[in-house]
């Protein structure tokens, strides 16, 4: 964002307002000159040194050849080291190293932006970076949800690998939890891993209470502010559109993200419904819809509070005995559990993991605010298979 | 059969204003109406009280327009015209030789990709939100994800949704059954330094159990739905009917059998 009128242009800014480059942040030189943040990138990018100092626009000082030796002792590092995992143009630029020609500056070029996009794949994750890509978010600069039920929503720029070469960037909809193409041919050619994975959901978590709402639909919510520092203190009452006969007293946060925010693309009023003439097309028919699962969202959030729901299920006489006030028990008001999990994210997690351990190791974890765990999937998995046990078993005896 | 649709040389004379019409930047969604199609009066019925000066609207369009009309008149004209060529594209897209022909269109991919990633630039087919003029602009309906996304050219994005229809793409696929693709169950796993998120990853375990739930309610009509891909990572690739974890499932099904169905649905 820093347009340095009069000063040469530094390479930085220069590559971010290349045509296709526009989902790029400028990443801060103190950034980049630090080494920590650098770490292993020098196996990654062919004439690393080069392609940083072309980044930095520093002039390389020391004469050519003493460069150049310890240039080639470099790179003979980096292919006992890489072995086979070069991608193919990188290879080809470290073989034409002896005949250094010209055409030189157009390999260190390419590594500069390849060195540039791995930064900027880490950039993005740090502090200042995230702060500068939500400027760049709420200026919509990363484009709308083509989905139509989304209603506009804003999209992110993330990558489906954190390879370079792989596979492009693509545009995450927090709206629809979905991936999308950009529309913009000029971005086909961009590399998703310049953004990276994570980005996505951590910019989200990063500001939980930004609201992803489209302006389009967000009559009754001027309530959603946008610090990240306000406590999630609202009531229920106050949130949320009662479009449908919504289920009462819902939960203000759902697994540590706020209701509201919570894909506000997806649920009953926004599933497409084909139609023919204006009458539905029944699911049973052989073209019938199959997908609106893929769009579909509980209207009663609670169904997605796992851990409540196993404890419910599975050992009701522990929550009440063990932890009575931790997670509720089974004829606690859902306001009422609401709080006490919500007091229950702000204790350290690991601090409670600890503690806990022994008694219920897997829905603690779950319980555990940022909840990115993996390890949790088993048991969702579980106890919906002995719900589908049972239905099928009430089906055969009704039948 | 269906190159017999495309050679439009049935009649005696070109059809300029229609060539022009289907041709012209903005206009790829449009198919070209036959002429016994638009000279036929009851495929009109109604339009006329539509359409603002029909007839020589319809003149134009079947290229027997003669009127000595000042610009701004036949300013208006023409866009009667191609409004009044809309509604009826809208007709004329659901009868067979439409149909036939917008399945060329959509083989050729005239109407896009569907700009989902997971369904891989699956071809699309317009259609509008509304049958009446005016109400919305046209979208796209992916055969795939059956879903609908807004077009992504802005010249697009003026056309009106009625004169695509709402039932034009399920008609299709009525129509030509064997064309519905197939259904893939693969989904964005949002991760965070390789880790799943737990508010998606709960929510799609949800999603994954609406979607047994359509499996089981179309077993009861002897029907057997399969999606093709499973789901990428293997932890949660559960293949409903088949394996449910016996052991773990056995060992709690006795008790507390009641509390556990209010909460699956």
């Amino acid at each position: 964002m820093s347009s340095s009128e009069g000063a040469p242009e530094s390479w930085i800014a220069s590559f971010c307002s290349l045509m296709g480059h526009e989902f790029f942040a400028e990443v801060s030189e103190d950034f980049i000159e630090d080494d920590f943040n650098l770490t292993g990138l020098q196996s990654q990018v062919p004439m690393y040194k080069e392609a940083l100092e072309m980044i930095l626009d520093v002039e390389p000082e020391e004469d050519e050849e003493e460069e150049e030796e310890e240039e080639e002792e470099e790179e003979e590092d980096e292919d006992e080291v890489l072995g086979d995992e070069r991608p193919l143009g990188y290879r080809r630029a470290g073989d034409r190293r002896h005949a250094r020609v010209a055409s030189d500056l157009s390999v260190i070029e390419s590594s500069a932006e390849l060195l540039y996009g791995l930064i900027h794949q880490r950039y993005i994750t740090s502090r200042p970076g995230i702060q500068q890509m939500l400027e760049k978010y709420e200026m919509q600069h990363f484009g709308v949800c083509p989905r139509v039920n989304c209603n506009g929503c804003k999209v992110l720029p993330v990558g489906r690998s954190d390879t370079p070469g792989q596979e492009t960037v693509k545009l995450f909809c927090p709206g629809c939890m979905d991936i999308y193409t950009p529309p913009n041919s000029r971005f086909h050619s961009v590399d998703g891993a310049f953004f990276g994975t994570t980005f996505g959901c951590l910019f989200f978590m990063t500001f939980p209470d930004l609201s992803i709402r489209p302006r389009l639909d967000n009559s009754s919510l001027s309530s959603l502010s946008r610090s990240t520092s306000q406590p999630a203190n609202r009531s229920p009452a106050a949130q949320g559109p009662k479009r449908t006969p919504t289920p009462e007293h819902q939960p203000v946060e759902i697994n540590g993200v706020h209701t509201l925010n919570f894909c506000p693309g997806l649920g009953r009023d926004k599933i497409y419904d084909p139609r023919i003439y204006g009458f539905k097309v029944a699911e049973v028919s052989r073209v019938g819809p199959r997908m609106k699962w893929l769009r579909s969202k509980p209207t009663d959030m609670y169904d997605l509070d796992e851990t409540t729901i196993y404890e419910k299920t599975f050992n009701p006489n522990t929550v009440n005995a063990e932890k009575g006030d931790r997670d509720g028990d089974t004829e606690m008001k859902p306001e009422q559990s609401q709080d006490v999990l919500i007091a229950n994210r702000k204790k350290a997690p690991m601090r409670r993991r600890r503690q806990q351990n022994d008694q219920q190791p897997a829905s603690d974890k779950m319980t555990s605010g940022v909840g990115v765990g993996a390890g949790v999937a088993w048991h969702g998995m579980a106890w919906r298979g002995v719900v589908w046990h049972d239905i099928l078993k009430l089906k055969a005896l009704n039948l | 059969m269906m190159e017999d649709f495309n050679s439009e040389t049935d009649s005696d004379y070109t059809s300029y204003w229609r060539d022009w019409f289907v041709s012209s930047r903005g206009n790829e969604y449009f198919c070209e109406i036959d002429e016994d199609y638009l000279t036929d009066r009851f495929n009109l019925t109604g339009l006329n009280t539509e359409v603002p000066y029909y007839q020589y609207a319809l003149d134009l369009v079947t290229d027997v327009f003669d009127l000595d009309a000042d610009d701004d008149l036949r300013e208006q004209i023409e866009k009667s015209a191609r409004h009044l060529y809309g509604l009826v594209h809208a007709r004329y897209i659901v009868t067979t030789r439409g149909l036939a022909k917008m399945l060329d269109k959509y083989k050729k991919c005239d109407f896009g990709k569907c700009p989902r990633v997971m369904c891989d630039g699956h071809p699309l087919l317009p259609m509008g939100q509304a049958d009446l003029p005016n109400m919305s602009t046209v979208k796209l309906y992916c055969p795939k994800c059956e879903d609908i996304y807004n077009p992504k050219s802005s010249r697009h994005a003026s056309i009106d949704g009625a004169y695509f229809g709402t039932s034009f793409h399920s008609i299709l696929f009525q129509v030509y059954p064997a064309l519905n693709p197939e259904k893939s169950m693969r989904r964005f796993e949002p991760r965070i330094y390789g880790f799943k998120v737990h508010a998606a990853a709960a929510l799609a375990r949800w999603q994954d159990g609406q979607r047994e739930d359509l499996g089981y309610r179309l077993s009861e009509f002897d029907i057997s739905h399969r999606f093709v891909e499973e789901s990428e990572s293997d932890e949660d690739a559960y293949d409903y009917g088949e394996e449910p974890a016996p052991a773990k499932t056995e060992k709690v099904a006795g008790d507390a059998a009641s509390g556990r169905m209010d909460l699956g649905n």
